[in-house]
């Protein structure tokens, strides 16, 4: 029996997971409208390919990734696409997105699908397939899966971790898909394991899911593979990805490190499901598997078509009459929901019905009586109140003193503070400040670096034509010396005519002279407008030069 | 005691030759304090605080000849941090604050005199002569210098509202009220 390490801190909140797997996944129902935001995943926005009035198949690509770190988007089933608009996102703004409106027709009919022998195909391949099928981690972070499928170069991947720890209270999306669907996780993690040329493969449960571990172990030993299925001890935050891998494995991964850095790597189950349909059955993400629970009549697991609407899922459960919210994510680490508008997106593994008697309103904010709870349980050891307290001041500098980057938003610390201070709230705060303050120090120096530019182009522009216009006068005089009188009248223009036909004599001389004063003073002008890349070159490129002048001097002469 | 002057002459000596040979070695490049103001400044290059650019400002401030609160872009937090830095009192700003902006070019009325381009203090246009004229939205730092050359007034200001790539999220006491 391996080993277990433990992390610090955590908490142990009610699990209430019992509800929702009462029942197997249910299938949800067509909605009559889906919404398909294109920004679905950490990284670029998917450019969108589809304009109204086009027919869709289930499975055609939408939204093609616009760089590595992007993820494609697909029409979730055949239809009509009504409308590209903005349309409200399900994310705690309540802000709208780029999204593309299908109308299904009901005929759910798929594009051709080629299952492919991924072992036959380069890696590099294999992972542009899983950024162009969509495949993102399912926990609820949506990084592209393709972008993490890399070994650092130096260090050799010891250990790939596949997270079925799904500490949140309410959460049974990845427990009921470890009971019912355990052979495809396994087949994607054997997929992952293969491009990451991983030693070992660690699948850690919490011990709260005896079934999801039996039905791993299962199906490991159906398949002959030689995962470790390990079942660790519930503790809120044991399923996040840095805790899993401490727990599994002794490995502190900082916040400044990548995990392959340090020989590990972490995806979830769901997304090694995801990552098996679309290499061996090609089906990109079109539907994934969300709790449905809380303050409803029928607690259920579902699947369901990314781009459905919120208000006709949450149907599906039948809420309560007292019902006054919903949440996305778990009680801990989630949001509320603006607004039902919002579709379905790949981030949303759980939503909750909540009521009063549910989540009853936190109680007033008191001061901070600096009794340390808060930094016993935070699991990366650091002090929320101190952060708290700078956050508060808005001294966004402390807090980064503090590690603020390193919190990861658990909420272990608002959970057991006794001043009820919503310290995550506040972490969130000082965390988007200090992003928005870093986009514009780089916007403002970028600012200044094109306008240092430009300033020294017109200095040097303002310089050139002062040049140039010295160099002309100085032409102008040598000529007026050179044809005494005549020159200067032959020079200005249209009267030499009149001069030349008075006498035509004089004319001539003068008209000779103009020319080759025209001629100097066009010749000083070339020279002074000349390229500056003539200096340096090859005998090659000189000869060449030569040789294009050779040519051009006929030309010119002719002229 | 001829000896201990003599040590503490000598000591002397060697100290000072060092500092002297420590400030030229590490002598510092520009002007340290005027690049510290201009970190502060927005970079708009507007002109606005009446000085052809963020860094003639940031000079006037660190010679005592301007006074901090003269840079409407920068706002009240740019005023609070130059008191912060130069340890003079924090004064009201000397003009409105305006949400940040960008300016739009209506294509379809440019006549592509070029005449904003050359107005441009950051290169955000884009466009030659006789041709149509656009904004490079990432570029612009909404100085508003474009606006007055323009023959035709085609170009306009456009607060940038709040979307979902900028947002942030809200100081905590806000949500309380809402709550409560
Ligand atoms: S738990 Fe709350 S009251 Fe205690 S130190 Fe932390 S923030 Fe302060
Ligand atoms: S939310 Fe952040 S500070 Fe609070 S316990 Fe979790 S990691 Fe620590
Ligand atoms: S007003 Fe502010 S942004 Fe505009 S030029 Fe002066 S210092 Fe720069
Ligand atoms: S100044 Fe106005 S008309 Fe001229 S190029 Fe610019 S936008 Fe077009």
């Amino acid at each position: 029996m391996l080993q277990l390490f433990k992390f610090k801190g955590g908490v142990k909140p009610d699990p209430k997971k019992t509800p929702s797997v009462q029942m197997p996944i249910g299938i949800a129902p067509l909605p009559p409208l889906l919404i398909v935001p294109l920004h679905q995943s950490i990284g670029g926005k998917p450019n969108p390919l589809v304009e109204a009035g086009d027919r869709v198949l289930k499975g055609q690509l939408i939204g093609g990734a616009d760089q590595w770190l992007s993820s494609a988007v697909h029409a979730p089933t055949s239809g009509t696409v009504l409308a590209v608009e903005e349309r409200l996102a399900a994310h705690p703004s309540g802000l709208p997105t780029l999204s593309v409106v299908i109308e299904p027709d009901g005929r759910d009919a798929w594009i051709e699908r080629t299952p492919l022998d991924y072992t036959a195909l380069e890696p590099e391949r294999v992972r542009e397939i899983l950024r162009d099928s969509g495949v993102v981690g399912l926990g609820g972070a949506v990084f592209p899966s393709h972008a993490k499928l890399a070994a650092a170069k130096s260090v050799p991947m010891d250990e790939l971790i596949i997270n079925g720890g799904e500490c949140e209270p309410f959460m049974t999306c990845d427990d009921i898909l470890m009971r019912e669907r355990a052979e495809g996780i396994v087949l994607g993690s054997g997929i992952f394991r293969d491009l990451l040329k991983a030693r070992r493969v660690l699948v850690g449960i919490e011990d709260n899911k005896p079934e999801a571990v039996a039905a791993m172990k299962a199906a490991v030993e159906k398949l002959g593979e030689n995962f470790e299925v390990i079942a660790v001890p519930t503790r809120y935050p044991a399923g996040g990805a840095k805790q899993l891998i401490r727990v599994l494995t002794g490995k502190e991964v900082p916040a400044s490190k990548r995990s392959p850095e340090m020989g590990v790597q972490c995806f979830n189950v769901a997304t090694a499901y995801t990552a098996w349909r679309a290499i061996v059955h090609g089906e990109p993400v079109l539907s994934r598997i969300v709790t449905l629970t809380g303050n409803v009549e029928q607690p259920r697991n579902w699947e369901v078509l990314l781009g459905t609407p919120l208000k006709d899922f949450v149907a599906l459960g039948k809420p309560k009459s007292d019902t006054d919210r919903y949440l996305m994510g778990g009680p801990m680490m989630g949001f509320e929901l603006p607004s039902l508008e919002a579709p379905l997106v790949k981030a949303t593994n759980c939503i909750i019905a909540g009521s009063p008697s549910l989540f009853p309103p936190p109680a007033p904010e008191m001061p901070c009586i600096r009794c340390g709870a808060c930094a016993d349980v935070c699991p990366h050891e650091l002090q929320p109140f101190e952060m708290y307290w700078f956050a508060r001041a808005r001294n966004f500098g402390k807090t980064q003193e503090y590690n603020i980057f390193d919190c990861i938003e658990c909420g272990c610390c608002s959970y057991v503070c006794p001043s009820h201070i919503p310290l995550v709230q506040y972490f969130r705060f000082a965390k988007s400040e200090i992003w928005s303050r870093e986009r514009e120090k780089n916007m403002a120096d970028a600012a200044k670096a094109r306008f240092e530019l430009r300033n020294e182009r017109d200095e040097r522009e303002k310089a050139e034509k002062a040049e140039r216009l010295a160099r002309a006068a100085a032409a102008k005089a040598a000529v007026k010396k050179a044809p005494p009188e005549s020159g200067s009248e032959a020079l200005s223009g249209d009267t030499s005519v009149a001069v030349a036909a008075a006498a035509p004599l004089d004319a001539d001389a003068a008209k000779k002279a103009a020319i080759a004063a025209a001629m100097e003073r066009a010749r000083q002008q070339r020279e002074s407008v000349q390229p500056k890349n003539t200096e340096g070159l090859t005998v090659a490129q000189r000869k060449e030069i030569a040789e294009i002048e050779a040519r051009r001097a006929p030309l010119q002469a002719e002229e | 005691m001829l000896t201990a002057i003599l040590i503490m002459a000598l000591g002397a000596l060697v100290l000072g030759a060092a500092l002297g040979f420590a400030s030229i070695k590490f002598k510092v490049e520009g002007n340290p304090l005027v690049e510290k103001i201009e970190a502060i400044l927005p970079q708009t290059q507007c002109g606005q605080c009446g000085y052809p650019g963020c860094k003639p400002y940031a000079e006037a401030i660190a010679d005592g000849e301007a006074e901090i609160n003269l840079c409407p872009p920068g706002g009240m937090e740019g005023v609070r941090k130059l008191a912060d830095l130069l340890g003079r009192d924090v004064k009201p700003l000397d003009a409105e604050e305006k949400p940040k902006q960008v300016a739009i070019i209506d294509e379809q009325t440019c006549i592509g005199c070029t005449l904003c381009i050359q107005a441009c203090p950051v290169d955000a246009i884009v466009g030659a002569a006789k041709q149509m004229h656009t904004i490079v939205e990432s570029l612009c730092t909404g100085c508003e210098l474009c606006i007055k050359p323009c023959p035709v007034e085609c170009i306009r200001m456009e607060t940038i509202s709040e979307n979902i790539d900028n947002w942030k999220w809200k100081y905590p006491v806000v949500e309380l009220k809402r709550v409560a």
